[in-house]
């Protein structure tokens, strides 16, 4: 049974005027145990909005959201999202180890123990040694760790993830690209993406379901299947994947970007 | 900037210095306007008999009393309106009501209810500090990011427990703007409402040398109010910087 | 405050309720009132003060200092924090004269301001100008020197004199700071001109409300509150109109901001 089952979501928003606008056309699609898949787009086609109706934040408008087999009906206690906004997503007020210590009191593990396995993960994202930093004092590329490490400490099944090197500069999202392939590869979490970024789809995922523009609908699903574990240089460099990124521009390069 | 630093003492001294002057040459009415030594030994016997520190502490009981009084009312109120938009129309029509009064004004009533006792003072600056607190306690509240309330959702808090965690540490900041806001408020009525009603106080003391014709005491009184104000405004400083750690640097990002 | 909100009919029935409780406790208790007279009596002698032109008379003086001393204060010390913001030299000069008479209360300076100039209008217009200069001038030096100095350096790029930067790029910049000044120092204009009234008036708002209650007329008193609360609010919608229309491109950014 696929750990996630998207079927016919679609979402529509009432906008002040009155006009209601279409963000989510009719997406279905499922995602087995341990994948890594992304959703790929244009900018403005509603990626956010899905995932924010798949983790339950957002009430979809027709079609329904099945997780591990339970319909969604509100944030279900095993998948979380990460924020594009991370720096807001983070608390201001507590450290490294607090903000990573919440994920794990949000699952219920408050003792010692929980304190041990913070600092683990805090090790995991290679924040050694800043534990006891405040959000304010650590760099972009920084802070997005701290708040992968404070998702991962809540043990998701399903982590959902938008766009979250898409503020970052070319080579630290080169970096958090492999880090979390390698957490990935350890922790063996499901891992729904969300980026714009072709290229960055193409490396990391096992499937990618390219999206239109608003109202998005999905308009073709790739197998990704280089091998693993993946190497900035050489599987970028394979000739198949020029091949595929040519594709997947083709289609959403034709879309007219309003 | 250490030397702009120098430069503003050493203007202000060189003003002082021209003040000394012109006081002691008679070419200003010293009688109105001692020279400062004058002012400055008279403020030093003042506060090592312990006059001055006594006028202080009394006003200041008032003061903080009011203050603190304003605070433990203000912030829940002012919490329970920013969460729930049904309590905020409840109360928004009386607050605004109740807002455009200048507190001075609220002071013929308190001596009206309570006399020219300390009860008096408290009210008003109970009434006073009041709504710099609640005004910015609601705007605290409202204004925490909808990023951070749903990723308290995505990690599965409850509404109360996105209250405790989430929302109460995120407008911390705000609410000490407000209380920062009022403690100069604080001084103030606390000062008016000795010079309308009272017979002690710090306020009252200043008011009372000047009927009194006692120029010089009168100045020393002012130098004493303002060392307080610097003192208060200090220890608030202090006491943000240790509930607020996380402050200093968000501030500057923010800038 | 959005222009479309719906009518706050909870608000205004708690505060109907508020009062209705007021007059009934008031009329049922004989011993309470002194200390509140029926809403309707308080109604009645506004009514009453209003119609003998005493009230209008006293708000009228006090109208007239404070706009005599916001109106003064405003222009100098726009002026000199414009200035002092601008030339860092200045500023360095007086920062710590600043800084050390700063953190006296403003209305300390009431026993001098007598000594000095007595107890008529002069005294109260310049207590009133003294305390006032305080904010507006703090938050106008402020906002000079918060202008982004990217603006600044375009101005420059784009071969401006520095007396074209100060007007067209400084001004504008820091206006909204200035407005802050400005509208935290009309709220202090009139609290000073009322408690110098208290103080040392025979004329104006503030004496009227102290000296009604002096005499126990609490009802007066309270219709004195009221026409003070008005002058307040009244004065405050006036200055966030003309607000409005000065700084519509501010209002429109921080618009686009939230959305």
């Amino acid at each position: 049974m696929p750990i996630l089952d998207v079927q016919s979501l679609s979402k529509s928003y009432r906008q002040a005027g009155g006009d209601t606008t279409l963000a989510i056309g009719n997406i279905t699609c499922q995602v087995e145990a341990g994948e890594f898949v992304s959703f790929v787009g244009p900018s403005g086609c509603g990626k956010t909005t899905l995932l924010m109706s798949i983790a339950g934040l957002l009430a979809p408008s027709s079609g329904r959201v099945v997780v591990n087999g339970k319909e969604v009906n509100g944030p279900p206690p095993n998948l979380v999202l990460l924020f594009q906004e991370y720096n807001k997503s983070l608390f201001a007020w507590r450290s490294v180890l607090g903000n990573v210590r919440f994920g794990l009191a949000a699952r219920g593990a408050r003792s010692a123990a929980a304190e041990s396995k913070a600092r683990k993960l805090i090790e995991l994202v290679g924040l050694k040694g800043f534990e006891s930093h405040y959000p304010w004092e650590l760099s972009g590329g920084m802070q997005q760790r701290v708040a992968i490490a404070r998702a991962l400490a809540y043990e998701p099944e399903v982590l959902l993830m938008d766009e979250p090197f898409g503020s970052l500069d070319a080579l630290t999202r080169l970096e958090l690209e492999d880090a979390l392939l390698r957490l990935w590869a350890e922790l063996k979490t499901t891992i729904l993406f969300i980026t714009h970024d072709i290229e960055e789809a193409i490396y990391l995922s096992d499937r990618i379901w390219v999206l239109s523009q608003r109202p998005s609908r999905i308009m073709q699903e790739l197998k990704i299947d280089f091998p693993r574990p993946r190497h900035q240089v050489t599987t970028r460099a394979e000739a198949r994947f020029m091949e595929l990124r040519n594709d997947i521009y083709r289609q959403i390069g034709n879309q007219e970007v309003p | 900037m250490a030397l702009r630093r120098f430069n503003g003492i050493m203007f202000l001294l060189t003003l002082v210095a021209l003040w000394e002057f012109a006081a002691q040459a008679e070419w200003i009415n010293a009688l109105i306007v001692p020279p400062p030594s004058k002012i400055l030994k008279l403020f030093y016997e003042l506060v090592t008999s312990g006059q001055i520190p006594m006028q202080i502490l009394v006003s200041m009981k008032r003061a903080l009393a009011g203050y603190l009084l304003a605070a433990a009312i203000f912030i829940p109120l002012g919490i329970f309106m920013g969460l729930s938009s049904m309590i905020y129309r409840l109360f928004e029509v009386i607050v605004e009501m109740l807002r455009p009064v200048p507190p001075p004004v609220v002071i013929p009533v308190a001596l009206l209810f309570f006399g020219l006792g300390d009860e008096m003072k408290i009210f008003v600056i109970f009434f006073s500090c009041a709504w710099p607190i609640l005004l910015n306690t609601i705007d605290g509240v409202r204004s925490v990011d909808w990023v951070l309330l749903n990723t308290a959702r995505t990690f599965g808090l409850s509404g109360l427990q996105t209250v405790w965690q989430v929302i109460l540490p995120a407008c911390l900041p705000q609410i000490m703007t407000g209380l920062r806001v009022s403690l100069p408020i604080m001084l103030i009525l606390v000062v008016i409402s000795e010079m309308v009603g009272s017979t002690d106080g710090i306020g009252y003391f200043v008011l009372d040398s000047q009927r009194r014709f006692k120029v010089a005491q009168m100045y020393a009184g002012m130098l004493a109010l303002a060392l307080l104000g610097y003192t208060l405004n200090q220890l608030f400083n202090l006491l943000q910087r240790l509930l607020l750690p996380w402050q200093r640097g968000l501030s500057r990002q923010n800038d | 405050m959005k222009r479309s909100q719906p009518f706050n009919w909870l608000g205004w029935s708690s505060f109907a309720l508020l009062l209705a409780t007021w007059e009934l406790i008031s009329r049922a208790t004989p011993k309470l009132l002194l200390y509140f007279p029926p809403m309707s009596r308080i109604l009645a002698a506004l009514g009453d003060a209003l119609a003998a032109g005493t009230i209008l008379q006293h708000g009228w003086v006090t109208l007239g200092r404070f706009a005599a001393g916001y109106l003064l204060s405003a222009g100098l010390a726009v002026t000199l924090g414009v200035m002092l913001g601008y030339f860092r030299f200045l500023h360095g000069l007086l920062a710590t004269s600043i800084e050390l008479l700063r953190p006296m209360p403003s209305v300390a300076i009431i026993p001098v301001a007598i000594l000095l100039l007595g107890i008529g209008d002069g005294m109260i217009v310049s207590v009133t100008v003294y305390a006032s200069v305080w904010p507006i001038l703090i938050n106008s030096i402020d906002g000079v020197r918060r202008v982004d100095p990217v603006l600044i350096d375009t101005g420059r790029t784009f071969g401006l004199s520095s007396w074209q930067i100060l007007r067209q790029i400084i001004l504008p910049g820091a206006s909204p700071y200035i407005v802050t000044g400005l509208r935290i120092g009309l709220s202090i204009a009139l609290i000073l001109v009322t408690t110098a009234e208290m103080i040392a008036g025979s004329k104006g708002l503030g004496f009227f409300i102290l000296d009604e209650e002096r005499a126990m007329n609490s009802a007066n008193m309270y219709a004195g509150i009221v026409v003070v609360a008005l002058l307040g609010y009244t004065l405050n919608r006036l200055f966030l109109l003309l607000e409005s229309r000065a700084m519509k491109w501010r209002h429109g950014m921080m618009a686009r901001q939230a959305a």
